[in-house]
């Protein structure tokens, strides 16, 4: 779902061009539940059509940033801007923000229409107006056979259908969606996650969710903010935040990864060389000016691993150790392989023969390379 | 292997018998034809008609209904603004104390109950000159005082396990407060509002300790009059009466059941 990646395209992402107007602004907000400060100092735009994502393991206050600006909560410190206009005091029922619960919270007293009906009626819409705005409600997401039904007499997926449509039936200039596929299953939620994003590119407003899937973030978002224990690491592309993670933590976070610790001790051209462990020598590229003796991590992704001496170029880091975990997904197949007593790389390969053609087996010896753009150098 | 049932569906029987026989026989003498409430002199519906033509009782039980109806719903209404301010007030000031007062009628003696409010009414009728007398008045709000904490326990279980996020979802809508507790607060727990209602009616229907307390020479509620001719020798007026209350409790409790249960559907 790449057509948000702004290396793609010729023209400049609004959250790259100086000259756009945030939609939301975030600003120095924060959130205490009286020791326990759940958000601290957050800042963060958003821009008008964009699919964000915010996402971090349980307790990481991402939950909280959405009610803070659903409406529902109100932060300790700091302001919220929607489209130019300051919210931090308006209450929930005043902004121009709706938001699917991760409970869909779908009133149960009432049928599905009903329920899509509920807010347009708060608006005090006419009749005629609101029967068509339910129909094109229903329509948009497929459920028109379902109007008269209760929510307990609905399947998780088809909750999950009128939660989103009464979202959008008072056409919200922006949409919250706290975990909205976490009650599915996993293919329906696969499926799912392609429909939203269309959805989302044809009725053009702007996503806010909250998900601690990082499959899900990535699959869906034009950018996402990692965050933890009430701050934002990094905010970025899924592209930009897989390959250049700026933390051990985000690296870890987002898929798997190998780090090794090491110390600068030498710059080539554009490259730095690392001293690691067991007289481990790495060349990475590195354009940040770092001083010699720096310590810094080295994150690797397990499917930038080579097999030595497959596709080995100039200037390629090795590493050898000894297999002493497979796992076969299928498509991949997953290695371990301990390369010093405290260590074990992981290295994932593409299966493009069959598995009884495969060579790697149980204890054997092997040397992975990789190359010198293929890993991050991190320093924090 | 196939497991023997009788014993245990003999226990059942002798647990239903336990509970439901003496009813039963209260019912069945009621249609007594004879004067002795233990010996059976053949089928009858004459003690029906006389208790029809007995205005000590019929008034005493129209007067128990009124009383049971107000306080019935004064309690629910107090008892649902006692259970949100404890569910949904947050940890304000006093929380604690106005939980613990709250519920402590639950476990005082009627006889202290009874006791303390017929001193707290004969007090202030001399004071300020209300309640003039007793009898309606103070029977209801001393039946107040105790049903309204039986209510706030019925209405705040239902209030706690109620998904707050339908409330912000109705407010996130656009909903202001007072629509979000009409359209969506109330009809949710209405189950429990019309539990606590009949549990407040039926304390209430019931009630002698208290009632016997703060009642006046003119007042005599339905179990008053129950228990004071029971004294007397017991007629079998009295078992047809209490097969007519048996009647209409089992009936409000039918129809109640299918209320809720259509309800659900």
């Amino acid at each position: 779902m790449a057509s948000h990646d702004a290396n793609d395209q010729s023209s400049l992402a609004a959250w790259q061009d100086p000259t756009a107007k945030p939609y939301v602004r975030i600003a120095g907000v924060s959130r205490h539940f009286g020791e326990v400060h759940a958000l601290n100092d957050v800042s963060l735009d958003i821009y008008q059509g964009e699919f964000f994502s915010l996402l971090g393991g349980s307790g990481c206050g991402k939950s909280t940033l959405l009610r803070l600006l659903a409406g529902l909560d109100t932060p300790t410190k700091g302001r919220i801007w929607i489209d130019g206009v300051d919210v931090t005091d308006i209450p929930a029922y005043r902004r121009p923000v709706n938001m699917m619960f991760q409970s869909y919270a779908l009133f149960p007293h009432m049928s599905v229409e009903a329920n899509v009906e509920f807010g347009l009626r708060q608006e005090k819409m006419p009749k005629a107006e609101r029967g068509e705005r339910v129909s094109e409600m229903l329509d948009l997401l497929h459920i028109g056979d379902l109007r008269k039904r209760r929510p307990d007499q609905l399947s998780g997926g088809q909750r999950q259908r009128v939660a989103l449509a009464r979202s959008l039936a008072k056409h919200p200039k922006l949409l919250l969606l706290d975990e909205p596929l976490g009650a599915l299953d996993k293919k329906l939620r696969t499926h799912t996650q392609f429909e939203l994003v269309k959805l989302q590119e044809r009725i053009g407003i702007t996503f806010v969710t909250v998900t601690h899937d990082q499959e899900e973030a990535m699959t869906m978002s034009s950018r996402i903010a990692v965050m933890d224990a009430g701050q934002i690491i990094q905010v970025d592309t899924p592209g930009a935040i897989y390959e250049y993670p700026n933390s051990r933590m985000v690296a870890s976070f987002i898929g798997s990864v190998n780090l090794f610790e090491g110390k600068v001790f030498g710059r080539e051209d554009n490259d730095i060389l690392i001293a690691g462990d067991d007289y481990l020598v790495m060349r990475l590229r590195c354009l940040q000016p770092l001083s010699l003796g720096t310590p810094v991590t080295v994150a690797v992704r397990p499917e930038k691993m080579r097999l030595c001496p497959e596709c080995q170029g100039p200037g390629d880091n090795r590493v050898t150790g000894r297999v002493e975990d497979i796992a076969y997904l299928g498509n991949v197949s997953i290695f371990h392989v301990r390369v010093s007593p405290s260590q074990v790389v992981t290295m994932t390969l593409a299966n493009m023969q069959p598995r009884t053609e495969q060579m790697l087996t149980w204890d054997q010896e092997v040397t992975m390379t990789w190359s010198p753009v293929c890993g991050v150098v991190l320093t924090e | 292997m196939k497991r023997r049932r009788w014993p245990l569906y003999s226990l059942l029987a002798f647990g239903y018998a336990f509970l439901y026989v003496p009813v039963l026989l209260l019912v069945v003498y009621s249609f007594n034809a004879s004067r002795l409430v233990t010996v059976w002199g053949g089928f009858s519906t004459h003690w029906y008609g006389e208790l029809l033509n007995n205005t000590q009782i019929l008034d005493a039980a129209w007067l128990s209904i009124r009383i049971a109806t107000v306080n019935a719903t004064l309690a629910t209404v107090l008892g649902t603004l006692a259970a949100m301010a404890l569910v949904r007030g947050g940890r304000f000031r006093g929380r604690g104390g106005f939980e613990l007062l709250l519920t402590a009628p639950l476990v005082m003696p009627e006889v202290i109950v009874g006791l303390s409010l017929l001193l707290l009414f004969v007090a202030m009728q001399h004071g300020i000159g209300w309640p003039d007398g007793r009898g309606f008045t103070t029977i209801t709000i001393a039946h107040i005082t105790f049903s309204m904490a039986y209510a706030t326990v019925v209405i705040r279980a239902r209030l706690a396990q109620m998904d707050r996020s339908l409330e912000e979802a109705a407010m996130d809508l656009g909903a202001r407060p007072l629509v979000v507790y009409l359209r969506i607060t109330l009809p949710l727990i209405a189950p429990a509002l019309l539990s606590a209602w009949l549990l407040a009616f039926t304390l209430s229907l019931d009630d002698l300790v208290i009632a016997s307390f703060v009642a006046g020479p003119a007042s005599t509620t339905l179990p008053m009059v129950v228990y004071s001719s029971v004294r007397l020798g017991v007629s079998p007026q009295i078992n047809a009466l209490a097969s007519l209350i048996l009647l209409f409790v089992s009936l409000a409790v039918i129809i109640a059941g299918l209320a809720l249960a259509r309800k659900r559907d």
